[in-house]
């Protein structure tokens, strides 16, 4: 299965290129990019950016295995990120955690057989002040406890 | 009291009621001055950066170099991945405008046509919204070419997002560079510093969003003006983000200096079921700890937190009450540092896994005393051998939480424990029981 850019992508790809004064630069954004299309980078995606980039796959390998925000594997459609750091951890994130692991019956990075969810246990998120938080995807909830979380987990469809 | 960085206006964060509330002023005033001016300007007002090293800001930039043939850069870090730092969405968010102003002033000041505001990669809708504000402001001229034409000078900027991927490490000024070159983020060795060679071996200078956005202010009111808000050594005022066991946790804006116990009780609601506090982090977890029992009088600045053995570094306020079992508090920060750690450096890399490891055996209840000694020896040889400060931030909590809470760690720990050993003929290699006495 070969992977290639849609030509809107191919476009944002480019605009994102501009910023830089180097194509390498423009790597973090393309590889945004490609997880948006692909849902995760896979081998083929990695030799796409290199070639659309026009840098070396070694290069995209680099950058894709050292920031945790690039999936090296599919996700789930609902990507559930429990923050369990200092802050949320004192207000009770751990109960989130466990609850949480123990409904949707996955752990630290599994995928559910559906595929409809993935779970993942993150360091700070950045919303310490509206402890405990979690994040579904791209969008924060914050201000939970364990019924609010079973709550927002019940209502994705 | 006034507020600088987050001041009480109802959207602020729409161009068109920032412009109403003397947007951009700032930015034409410094215009008609020369960069120099401004830079000394910065320098006489005592701003000093609030990513962590509380380093003067105009210092900082009257490092670049006057004359070079090289592009100049400069990059705004809002990377934030501390624990406990939750302060630059709050900017983002509510006044995006007077960041971008702050942008273009601090450009003009050290000479830079390029600036990459460089946001965390969690912080989806704070960088959708801080776009919004980027394009606006192309739109209306106050950024890019159309720039000459809006202020009549010769001088014009581009700001460009640059959004991160999940990794603590590109919070440090060299590693957040790499990561903007699209490379791994590992730090770089300093010297040499980024004003000699940053960005793309270019002149660059880094700083703290929420330094950046203290400039129009400064440069309206004057340097006399911010030097007398706060703390004399540490003037202006600081986001505070009070996280924890806290009736009221939030952002809140205050001048240096203010009490710590002020900023617990009166500011945050104080201590929920008014239990005692046992441990308080005064900013971001990487900081030292302070004992409950030992608040009173301490101020929040450098200078006064330096003194009572902490750092003011993000102004993350982290409050635990009497309850909190610190040694879980310790596994969680250390867990933290070691997944966080960019594997560069050997006494980093190994140092944190230890230090790790050596906590949850003292959780199983396997520790000794020894095991306390342990710990803070592991972190001494962390400190200072690695290239960037990360190592000081590993190791600064986990040292100064056992020094300061000694008395509470030894209760965690037994004076001698047996480990059970699975295999015992493995344990006894090399000694000179034979294998067949062992069976017997």
């Amino acid at each position: 299965m070969s992977f290639k850019f849609t030509e809107e992508n191919i476009t944002r790809i480019a605009q994102a290129r501009k910023k830089y004064p180097t194509a390498l630069a423009a790597v973090m954004d393309t590889i945004y990019i490609a997880q948006e299309q692909n849902g995760y980078i896979s081998n083929e995606v990695m030799e796409e950016i290199a070639i659309v980039l026009g840098i070396d796959k070694v290069n995209v390998l680099s950058v894709v295995t050292f920031y945790t925000m690039y999936n090296t594997k599919p996700m789930g459609r609902y990507h559930i990120q429990v923050c369990t750091n200092v802050s949320c951890m004192l207000r009770g994130a751990y109960e989130i955690w466990d609850g949480v692991k123990e409904k949707l019956e996955l752990d630290h990075m599994q995928v559910s057989q559906d595929s409809k969810f993935s779970l993942e246990e993150v360091e700070c998120m950045g919303a310490c002040g509206y402890a405990p938080m979690i994040a579904v995807n791209e969008d924060y909830f914050e201000n939970l406890n364990k019924e609010k979380v079973f709550e927002i987990l019940d209502s994705l469809k | 009291m006034e507020r600088i960085v987050l001041p009480q206006i109802p959207n602020l964060n729409q161009l068109e009621i920032y412009l109403d509330n003397g947007g951009f002023e700032s930015a034409k005033k410094a215009f008609a001055r020369t960069s120099d001016e401004i830079i000394d300007e910065v320098k006489k007002s005592g701003l000093r950066g609030r990513g962590g090293a509380a380093f003067s800001a105009g210092l900082k930039w009257s490092f670049m170099p006057k004359t070079t043939d090289k592009p100049k850069y400069l990059c705004l870090n809002g990377d934030e991945s501390e624990p406990g730092s939750f302060k630059d969405r709050q900017i983002f968010e509510d006044n995006p405008f007077q960041l971008i102003e702050g942008a273009i002033i601090t450009c003009y000041a050290i000479g830079a046509n390029v600036a990459f505001l460089y946001i965390r990669g969690e912080y989806h809708k704070w960088i959708k919204l801080m776009q919004k504000a980027v394009d606006e402001a192309y739109a209306r001229g106050f950024l890019g070419e159309k720039m000459k034409e809006t202020f009549g000078i010769d001088f014009s900027c581009d700001l460009f997002i640059h959004k991160g991927a999940g990794a603590y490490i590109c919070g440090e000024e060299s590693s957040l560079m790499n990561s903007i070159e699209g490379l791994r983020g590992y730090p770089r060795v300093k010297p040499p510093f980024p004003a000699q060679r940053g960005l793309w071996g270019c002149p660059t200078t880094i700083n703290n969003v929420e330094t950046i956005t203290n400039v129009p202010a400064i440069i309206k009111n004057g340097w006399e003006w911010y030097s007398k808000i706060g703390a004399p050594k540490h003037p202006g005022t600081i986001l505070f983000g009070i996280s924890g066991h806290v009736n009221k946790p939030g952002v809140y804006e205050y001048p240096t200096g203010i009490l710590l116990t002020e900023l617990i009780y009166d500011v945050a609601g104080g201590v929920p079921g008014n239990k005692r506090i046992k441990c308080v982090i005064p900013g971001g977890s990487s900081m030292p700890p302070l004992r409950g029992d030992q608040l009173e009088g301490i101020r929040m600045d450098a200078e006064s937190l330096k003194e009572a053995g902490s750092a003011i570094g993000t102004g993350g306020v982290i409050v635990m009450d009497e309850d909190t079992i610190l040694l879980k508090v310790l596994i969680r920060i250390a867990h933290f540092y070691h997944h966080e750690s960019c594997g560069q450096c050997t006494p980093c890399r190994e140092g944190t896994g230890w230090m790790k490891k050596i906590l949850h055996r003292i959780d199983e209840g396997h520790g000794t005393s020894k095991d306390l000694d342990l710990l803070v020896s592991v972190a001494n040889n962390i400190e200072g051998n690695t290239v960037c400060a990360f190592g000081e931030a590993a190791a600064w909590p986990v040292k100064f939480m056992i020094m300061s809470f000694r008395d509470e760690f030894e209760k965690y720990v037994k004076k001698d424990v047996s480990i059970p050993v699975p295999n015992k003929v493995h344990s006894m290699r090399g000694t000179a029981v034979p294998l067949a006495d062992l069976l017997k």
